[in-house]
């Protein structure tokens, strides 16, 4: 059964299939729906006994790297953070096929935007890499 | 039927584990090795009590846990544990319950661990729980959770346990776990609660029984904080049947005995401004103007509270704006920009005092900031709810 991690973005990937304002500027009744839609995706896997985890990151993004022999982390925000991927979460899963994972991922795609209207949004669908060796 | 008697005997047996691992710490057992012998006493008391119950838990938990200890010396301790638990006899000398508790108490919390490492060394050790339980609790693999133990307990090792620790150290630790709340498996909130009570037990420090009281007086109102569909219900909003008044009027009667000692300090204050928010009927009725009173004496508390207790400061200034009017409020928080200008909590204060100024787009702004720098999910749900309704509310 291999692993899928289903990446959501605060911004970043394709084009999108249509512009849609951030979420604290929809109609209440379309958040309320939006976030049930959310908790029912969760609960779906977890009866279906394919859920692994399920996070969600803040926003908020710093780089860091070495900053070499007795110097303090180098780090930085930027530099074009309004273009750059930025993840806010995930689902793993664990699942029969690449085609299962596919369908749950545009099964989380279809979830309701403003005016209940699904959002389309881009999932980054991505195997995660087996400890053990296969096999043959 | 069975499974009850379980739930009984581990019942009794978490109660007596502090004073059982302070009684082999005590008599010159390591630490660190007491409480690993005592951690396998616990998990065959729970595979062998129920068909065997004993006479005496404390003295059958503390003849395994020496045994063990002395397997563990001669390398060979399999052989011999079928027997002996079965066979446990009493010795021990007796020793008060109190004392033993903030012994073990002390050495969990010791100032030179890091606050994780206080808090799950504290919930194995005097909460009688297992690695795997506190693992479950925070989200971390059992063996992370179990390396972060021995480490604790190898930092702790050698250091002189005799001496009285700080005891605001340990109060931190055990509000620590209550405000981590109840996730997982095991009700860390409630598991708080029964060490602070052990706690009062132990001390005649009126901020211990601050604490118990401050926890119970939150804890009273837990059923109605969060709806069923998992939603945050805020105070104002919630449904006050719901609310425990058993444990209100506990809370209220402890707190009352704390102050009468005269000694005050921030867990009675902030235990009292609980009891006034769990006193009013409806939050109308809510007495804000004693409220800020007792914010006045908890900012009082500090020579600079806007740099060393902005969070006091914050509540005041909510009290602030229910007595003074909202503007006042606003102008409070003004004071902590530079200081927590950049925490979640600031924003949702500000959402809340412009939304009582009237001022709803502010608001929606101010909730939607919130919301952003939200690290719980559930919060960030509730901010941006708050957001859509503020700005609707507005059109």
């Amino acid at each position: 059964m291999p692993k899928y991690l289903l990446l959501k973005r605060y911004r970043g990937g394709p084009e999108p299939h249509h512009p849609f304002p951030p979420m604290d500027q929809w109609a209440p009744e379309d958040v309320e729906a939006h976030i049930a839609f959310q908790r029912h995706v969760s609960e779906l896997l977890e009866e279906s006994g394919e859920y692994v985890d399920a996070q969600a990151l803040t926003p908020t993004r710093t780089w860091v790297r070495y900053g070499g022999p007795d110097a303090a982390p180098v780090t930085t925000d930027g530099p074009h953070p309004e273009t750059s991927d930025l993840i806010a979460g995930w689902y793993m899963i664990d699942v029969e096929s690449r085609e299962r994972a596919l369908e749950l991922a545009a099964y989380v795609s279809s979830e309701p935007g403003p005016g209940g209207e699904p959002l389309y949004e881009w999932l980054d669908v991505r195997e995660v890499m087996s400890e053990a060796p296969s096999e043959d | 039927m069975v499974d009850e008697l379980t739930r009984l005997d581990e019942g009794a047996l978490r109660a007596v584990v502090p004073r059982v691992l302070a009684g082999l710490v005590r008599r010159g057992e390591d630490f660190d090795a007491a409480e690993d012998a005592l951690q396998e006493a616990l998990v065959e008391a729970l595979r062998v009590w129920p068909e065997h119950p004993p006479r005496d838990p404390r003295a059958w938990l503390a003849t395994v846990a020496t045994r063990r200890l002395v397997d563990a010396r001669r390398s060979e301790a399999a052989r011999h544990r079928r027997e002996e638990a079965i066979s446990a006899e009493p010795p021990p000398a007796v020793t008060e319950e109190g004392d033993d508790t903030l012994f073990v108490l002390f050495c969990c919390c010791h100032p030179d661990l890091a606050p994780a490492s206080q808090v799950a060394l504290t919930l194995r050790a005097v909460g009688g729980l297992t690695t795997r339980e506190i693992a479950d609790a925070f989200y971390v693999p059992e063996a992370t959770m179990a390396q972060r133990i021995s480490r604790a307990k190898r930092t702790v090792r050698g250091r002189r346990l005799d001496q009285p620790g700080d005891l605001a150290v340990v109060l931190r630790v055990l509000y620590l776990v209550y405000t981590a709340g109840h996730a997982g498996r095991v009700d860390l909130a409630g598991e708080a609660i029964r060490l602070a009570r052990q706690l009062t037990l132990a001390t005649e420090e009126p901020e211990a029984r601050g604490l118990l009281a401050l926890m119970l007086l939150n804890h009273a109102r837990l059923p109605a904080r969060v709806d069923p569909e998992g939603r945050i219900v805020t105070l104002d909003r919630q449904d006050r049947g719901l609310w425990d008044t058993r444990e209100i009027a506990e809370g209220v009667r402890i707190l009352q005995s704390a102050l009468a000692v005269q000694r005050p300090g921030r867990y009675q204050v902030e235990a009292a401004i609980a009891a006034l928010h769990d006193d009013a009927a409806s939050a109308e009725e809510t007495d804000w103007p004693q409220i800020l009173a007792w914010y006045d004496d908890l900012v009082a508390l500090s020579d600079d509270p806007v740099r060393q207790d902005p969070a006091a400061v914050l509540g005041r200034a909510v009290a602030v704006g229910h007595v003074l009017g909202a503007a006042a409020g606003l102008r409070e928080t003004d004071r902590l920009r530079d200081v927590i200008g950049e925490r979640q909590r600031w924003h949702a204060v500000r959402g809340h005092l412009h939304e009582r100024d009237g001022d709803l787009p502010a608001a929606a702004t101010a909730y939607a900031e919130a919301a952003r720098r939200a690290t719980n999910v559930a919060e960030r749900d509730h901010l941006v709810r708050q957001a859509a309704r503020a700005r609707a509310a507005a059109l």
